[in-house]
């Protein structure tokens, strides 16, 4: 077996000088009220004219060709600013499942002229995208999927359902796996293909779903006899899973996979204050350890990506670890905040921080892939299926 | 740190290989294979890598030298390899030639203190002095009236009292009385304990990271050849899972270390920086030996538990290398303290300078 690697991966000089353009640029949209970082429990933010501004700047799309509208950038400078909007709590749903996933499935498998007409709508930050891989009765088991692509003249008819959809509520287009065929005896993963849909066809409808966090982020999305064009398939006709098992690893290994509840960290350091008592302190240094080592893990693959590997099995233990201490850290905060003085100034964002990212948690582990499931992905990985 | 890239580390491998081999030396009751391994490693210029050509070292780059002790952690090779590098190191800091032989150093916590004396005698007491009574010298960080100062001293004039680690190596008590060193100058500027302890924590995360590879190694190797239920335990999907977690360790001490050693080898000075670096690789190193090492010894079952079997070899070094230059409770105060000192808002900005 050959031993896992994680090389020390430095982010190159122009990604500094990114990060400072981006962080300036935060600070801006802060300062005109766009958003509070401190307050990361926000309803639904669908936030279109700052996708419009992040767009502008040319932060969407940055590493896909400039034929495409794309920046021709790199990976590592993806990541830095992923990460930057990330840890401020930047509302970036509009066009953040576009710009990791939607977009490069759609440069790789969509015909010429859906990519010149849909990409550069996206790197201007005016398309939002919802992905429809889970349905009722297949969530982990993809395979399981049932909802049906009938062919019929000039395209396909869709009937059936997804769940769990993200953003659909306010997306233009999904990208869904519908059933084409049966699966075969030989191959369960056989008999599913993916579409591009617009979701202003008719006979689409989107029913919203509440979360214990007490957002509506997700949805319940039926199809009755709606009409695909067939332009709008992606890729082979029945080898949908060849396609989205190859592009995980740009799923699971970037900078949100483990800082979505980072918040409570700031805002327990500033709550202790500049003189921790040993109990504090050891907490703190801990948390901070491991987040350090999750960050360098996951520049690492960032670096493999860059130099156009496929680390499935690396981009797996990221999200894994990432996702487990994630969930887990607001726990720990929680811990030690116990101790914090009653009359630490910002208390009340801690608590209100501590109550959302404790509701927040569960999901963590689940969205993406769940940790059994990525589990399976490194046994495999190690050789042992 | 997959496979070697470099010609020093390939030497390194190879010797560890051929002379090395944790089940021969498992097997080797009187550690009769410890004199050709040295012999080996000190013709090939590898126990000196860290010191100078001009003072007969082979003058490694410190990023080498890194891997060297990395591949080290891999055999867990319990001869005072890293801990001559690490003095040579040290010497070298101090304008001092490094002698022949096996040295170790002191003090090898962070709590102990040597003092030197205004007639230029070394005092004190160092406790885990790892190898203490098998090295030859002892290269000594002391603290006296005009700071920091590093010396050489010949283990034969100090008293030392045998301990253990948890894996059964040489870990001692060294008593410094009034002993005059062989050779004694002033650290460079800014050169104090914590260099110290920051340099020899990332060479422990780094054996830590080794030895963890090789765990995850062994561990899947023998869930695909342990037949239960009339099939490989590796087939059940719980064991799959721990493996899985086994890797996750693995592959997080592996980051640290190499990153921060990386930091390190790259470094004008032992900044802030380097020290988060520094300190969270022992912190996250030291975790992960105790998650995976559980791990490791769940999937052997009882065979692991065997002194016939390698496992503790790799599983009781990577847990007792936790305690040297500091613990993770140690350094986990320590960044925490900075962390804080520097306030909330800075927290971002110096995980994201790396
Ligand atoms: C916040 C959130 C947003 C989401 N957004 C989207 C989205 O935009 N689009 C989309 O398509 N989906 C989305 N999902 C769905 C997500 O991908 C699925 O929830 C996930 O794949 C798990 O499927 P499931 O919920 O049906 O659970 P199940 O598959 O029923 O699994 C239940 C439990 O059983 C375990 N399990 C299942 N099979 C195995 C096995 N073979 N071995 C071991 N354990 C197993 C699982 O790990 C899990 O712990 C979202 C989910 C969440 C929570």
């Amino acid at each position: 077996m050959s031993a896992l690697r994680f090389d020390p991966i430095r982010l190159p000089r122009e990604c500094e000088e990114l990060r400072k353009e981006v962080r300036a640029f935060l600070a801006d949209e802060i300062a005109a009220g766009t958003f509070n970082p401190y307050q990361p429990k926000r309803e639904d933010a669908d936030a279109r004219e700052f996708a419009a501004r992040v767009g502008a700047r040319g932060w969407i799309g940055m590493t896909w060709p400039k034929q495409y509208g794309g920046h021709e950038r790199s990976f590592l400078e993806r990541y830095v600013v992923t990460e930057e909007m990330r840890v401020a709590n930047a509302p970036v749903r509009r066009f953040f499942v576009a710009d990791r996933q939607s977009g490069p499935i759609l440069l790789r498998y969509a015909p010429e002229h859906i990519k010149m007409d849909i990409l550069p709508r996206i790197c201007r930050g005016e398309l939002c995208f919802a992905i429809g891989m889970s349905e009722p009765n297949s969530g982990s088991d993809l395979f399981a999927a049932k909802t049906r692509a009938t062919k019929t003249e000039g395209g396909w008819l869709i009937n059936g359902s997804k769940i769990w959809t993200t953003s659909a509520h306010m997306a233009d287009y999904m990208i869904a796996i519908f059933r084409t065929s049966p699966s075969t005896k030989e191959n369960r993963r056989h008999g599913l293909t993916q579409f591009l849909v617009n979701m202003k066809t008719p006979g689409i409808k989107v029913n919203p779903i509440g979360q214990i966090t007490g957002q509506k982020e997700f949805n319940e999305v039926v199809f009755t006899d709606a009409f695909v064009p067939d332009d709008h398939q992606l890729g082979e006709i029945d080898g949908a899973w060849k396609q989205a098992t190859s592009e995980l690893a740009y799923e699971r290994s970037g900078p949100e996979r483990f800082l979505e509840t980072y918040y409570v960290l700031t805002e327990l350091v500033r709550a202790v204050g500049p003189n921790p008592d040993t109990r504090s302190a050891e907490g703190i240094g801990r948390l901070v350890a491991q987040l350090h080592t999750m960050r360098r893990m996951s520049v690492s693959v960032a670096g493999m990506l860059q130099a156009g590997k496929e680390p499935v099995v690396e981009a797996s233990i990221v999200k894994d670890v990432g996702t487990i201490w994630e969930q887990q850290l607001p726990h720990r905060v929680r811990d030690l905040a116990a101790f914090v003085e009653e009359n630490a100034g910002n208390r009340e964002t801690l608590e209100n921080q501590l109550t959302f990212a404790m509701q927040t948690a569960p999901k963590l582990t689940i969205q993406g892939g769940t940790t059994e499931v990525l589990r399976g992905i490194i046994a495999r990985g190690l050789g042992l299926r | 740190m997959a496979e070697a890239e470099n010609i020093v580390v390939a030497t390194a491998e190879r010797i560890f290989a051929d002379l090395a081999d944790p089940q021969t030396i498992n097997h080797d009751k009187d550690g009769r294979w410890t004199a050709p391994l040295w012999r080996a490693l000190s013709e090939a210029g590898l126990t000196l890598a860290w010191v100078g050509e001009e003072f007969g070292g082979a003058g490694t780059d410190l990023a080498d030298g890194f891997e060297i002790i990395n591949a080290a952690g891999r055999f867990a090779i319990a001869v005072p390899l890293a801990e001559t590098l690490l003095a040579g190191w040290l010497l070298q800091q101090g304008g001092i030639a490094s002698p022949d032989g096996a040295m170790t150093i002191a003090p090898a916590h962070p709590r102990d203190r040597i003092t030197l004396d205004t007639d230029g005698t070394l005092s004190g007491r160092a406790r885990g002095v790892p190898f203490a009574r098998t090295a030859q010298h002892v290269a000594v960080l002391a603290e006296g009236g005009d700071g920091v100062s590093i010396a050489l001293v010949e283990t034969a004039r100090l008293r030392i009292d045998a301990g253990l680690n948890l894996a059964n190596d040489p870990s001692d008590t060294v008593t410094f009385d009034k002993i005059m060193p062989l050779a004694c100058r002033p650290a460079p500027a800014g050169f104090d304990a914590t260099t110290l302890m920051l340099m020899g924590g990332v060479a422990r995360g780094l054996q830590i990271a080794g030895a963890l590879d090789r765990l995850l190694a062994i561990s899947v190797n023998y869930a695909g050849e342990r037949v239960a239920f009339e099939k490989p335990i590796g087939k059940f999907q719980a064991v799959q899972h721990n493996l899985a977690r086994l890797a996750g360790e693995s592959a997080a001490a592996s980051a640290a270390a190499t990153s921060a050693a990386d930091a390190i080898a790259r470094a004008a000075a032992f900044d802030e920086a380097v020290f988060l670096e520094a300190a969270a690789a022992k912190i996250r190193c030291a975790e992960a030996a105790e998650k995976g090492a559980a791990i490791a010894h769940q999937v052997h079952g009882a065979i692991g538990f065997t002194t016939e079997h390698i496992l503790h070899r790799f599983s009781l070094r990577a847990l007792a290398w936790r305690d040297d230059f500091g613990s993770e409770s140690h350094w986990a105060v320590e960044l925490g303290k900075r962390v804080a000192a520097r306030g909330a808002d800075e927290l971002w900005p110096l995980v994201a300078s790396r």
